[in-house]
């Protein structure tokens, strides 16, 4: 079931948490909403399971209107940051909830659950049913928490930064389930993130966010490879940010100048990967097709797969990763062409 | 040879702390036990360090006497006021704890005033007041004035409970289809119960204890254990007042001992968040 929003607007006091966002998530995919905190990503998801009533806008579930639907008429499911799993009940109880709630018979309630249960890889575990949620691990309690979210068949599933209260092991491989049973049901999932790797890696589709504003959506390798904005480019990895200045023909950044063939005019941000630029000797001349910059490598540290060197250019320090390290000094960075993207400078104040 | 040291460590460290539970002990007991002493005292003439005589004869005159049905009053009217609280003050706490009540900090203050000025002028305006309604001198009476000293306790701690839940847990389950009352009865309720007992017991046992209000107002046919012993020392009956004050601590101690288990260190944090 195809779920949209149009025109949606939220303000707390002066603040906007949702500016005229209008976006569509495909039914059965998985879109990931990406953005820094306070981005309005945590309103939205909010406001599509009815939490937070919206100041304007729709929210349409198949093309029905739900906006003034209460949580309980929107069959929603959501999966929240902190399990939300109630810790009076069993995990058995927990998950048969839902399905109490509409009266189904006890026999079914248990088959319906004892199914969930192995759906979401937790059912083998000894006794697991008559567990308090506190005595499972982070993770199992967020199987057990999607199993809830899961077992009432909800027209949507809803995820609140589902896995970002584990730690980084835990994270990956759940982030695997997550998706592996988001494509098993088929169900329309909507996936709230401040992770960019972890959106990347779990979305069909991306939404990007900022400031109650869609900044861009896309697949991830459209938003990974194409971003449409510095802010962007920024959010989207470890990338570097140099200001200069766009002319016809070429950028200038501080005294030294790129070739550049952009429509972009006046004060400009270069923008480019730490992964995509590599490190050569201060006198070797430039390949053709490559951009230069010369700068001060002042020192580098080991991350385990490369190493992260700190390049002084121009007066801002940049970092430029490489599988060798490259001795403090005079360096010269180069980029492949079209790795490099360029885009109006924000205006004063931003 | 090597564990010699650590041991002589182990006993020198056992027997400091024996000394500090000793130390407490006496701090505690030594005032409670001359109440212990006087009860049983049926001849103690200065310059005696000890009773002459001892023996159960006040005991047992006392628990054939008045202090048994200033007990039963007493608990009668300590449970009719923690019924009322309670039914008053759950559905009120919650409120104040998930809504955005306007007025919030005044409705929380108001429950406080009473406290704010001193009890006795206090009282003693209630008193003429119920007076004039024709409700001093009787149980009803007492009962609404421990209640106005009560609500402030379970009001706050009740509210400060309601907060201390993830709000979170009753999103999900409204989020699976339970309306409010459902979620309320199956979510906040049950999670909330430890924190409700432990409010209850300070009400229970505020009403037992409760003397200036009791006298003031219930006087003189309400008759409550903290009054009847006031009654009793005054009237220099020492041993029947020990007696009496040592009853009275008995289900102070059984229910603080009851309030330790329940009561947590994060319904103390909400306080300041209410």
């Amino acid at each position: 079931m195809e779920v949209r929003v149009e025109g949606l607007t939220k303000r707390y006091g002066r603040v906007a948490a949702l500016e005229a966002v209008s976006i569509a998530f495909p039914s059965g995919g998985l879109t990931a909403i990406l953005g820094p905190s306070g981005c309005g990503k945590t309103t939205l998801l909010r406001s599509l399971a009815g939490f937070v009533p919206v100041d304007g806008g729709r929210v349409l579930f198949g093309g029905e209107d739900v906006t003034r639907l209460p949580p309980q008429g929107r069959g929603t499911a959501m999966v929240f940051q902190n399990y939300a799993l109630w810790p009076h009940m069993t995990v058995f109880d927990n998950v048969a909830y839902g399905l109490r709630l509409k009266r189904l018979p006890e026999a079914e309630v248990r088959a319906r659950v004892e199914k969930v249960l192995h759906l979401v890889e937790i059912g083998h575990l000894s006794g697991v049913m008559d567990r308090r949620p506190a005595g499972l691990s982070g993770g199992q309690q967020q199987r057990v928490a999607l199993a809830r979210a899961l077992v009432v068949e909800p027209r949507v599933l809803l995820m609140d930064e589902p896995l970002s209260n584990l730690d980084a092991k835990v994270r990956q491989r759940l982030r695997v389930e997550v998706r592996r049973l988001q494509k098993a049901v088929g169900i329309t999932a909507i996936y709230v993130t401040h992770d960019q790797e972890e959106a990347l890696a779990i979305a069909d589709t991306v939404v990007l966010m900022d400031a109650g504003r869609v900044i861009q959506t896309g697949s991830p390798q459209e938003i990974y490879f194409r971003p449409r904005s510095a802010f962007a480019a920024e959010f989207l990895g470890v990338s570097n940010q140099l200001r200069g200045n766009a002319e016809t023909g070429a950028l200038a950044i501080g005294t030294q100048r790129l070739p550049y063939t952009g429509s972009v005019r006046g004060p400009a941000i270069l923008i480019f990967k730490a992964s995509d630029a590599s490190l050569a000797a201060a006198d070797l001349p430039s390949g053709s097709g490559e951009a230069a910059l010369r700068g001060t490598l002042e020192e580098h540290l080991f991350l385990g797969a490369v190493y992260r060197h700190y390049v002084r250019v121009e007066g801002e320090t940049v970092m430029v990763d490489a599988a060798e390290p490259v001795d403090p000094g005079p360096v010269t960075i180069r980029f492949p062409a079209g790795k490099v993207q360029v885009y109006a400078a924000p205006e004063a104040g931003e | 040879m090597g564990q010699l040291p650590l041991g002589a460590d182990h006993l020198r460290r056992a027997t400091l702390r024996m000394a500090g539970a000793v130390l407490v002990a006496f701090i505690i007991f030594a005032p409670l036990s001359s109440l212990v002493i006087w009860s049983f005292t049926q001849k103690w003439f200065w310059p005696h360090p000890f009773p002459q005589e001892m023996g159960l004869f006040y005991w047992s005159k006392v628990l054939e006497g008045d202090l048994l049905r200033a007990l039963q009053s007493g608990f009668l009217i300590a449970v009719i006021v923690t019924a009322l609280t309670l039914v008053l003050t759950v559905p009120l706490a919650y409120l104040l704890a998930r809504y955005p009540v306007p007025l919030k900090a005044v409705i929380l203050m108001i429950f406080l005033l009473p406290h704010a000025f001193p009890q006795l002028p206090v009282f003693v305006n209630s008193t003429t007041l119920l007076y004039r309604v024709n409700l001093a001198a009787k149980v009803s009476g007492v009962v609404l004035i421990h209640m106005v000293g009560a609500l402030v306790y379970a009001v706050w701690t009740m509210t400060a409970v309601f907060k201390s839940i993830p709000e979170s847990l009753e999103e999900a389950a409204m989020n699976l289809g339970a309306s409010r009352l459902k979620t309320f009865f199956t979510v906040a309720l049950p999670l909330a119960t430890p924190g409700l007992i432990a409010s209850t017991l300070l009400v229970f046992l505020y009403s037992l204890d409760e003397f200036t209000g009791t006298l003031l107002v219930g006087s003189p046919f309400v008759l409550t254990l903290p009054v009847y012993m006031y009654r009793t020392s005054v009237g220099y009956e020492l041993q029947v007042a020990s007696i009496a004050a040592l009853i009275l601590m008995l289900p102070g101690i059984v229910l603080l001992v009851v309030l330790e288990r329940y009561m947590k260190a994060e319904y103390l944090s909400m306080f300041g968040r209410l």
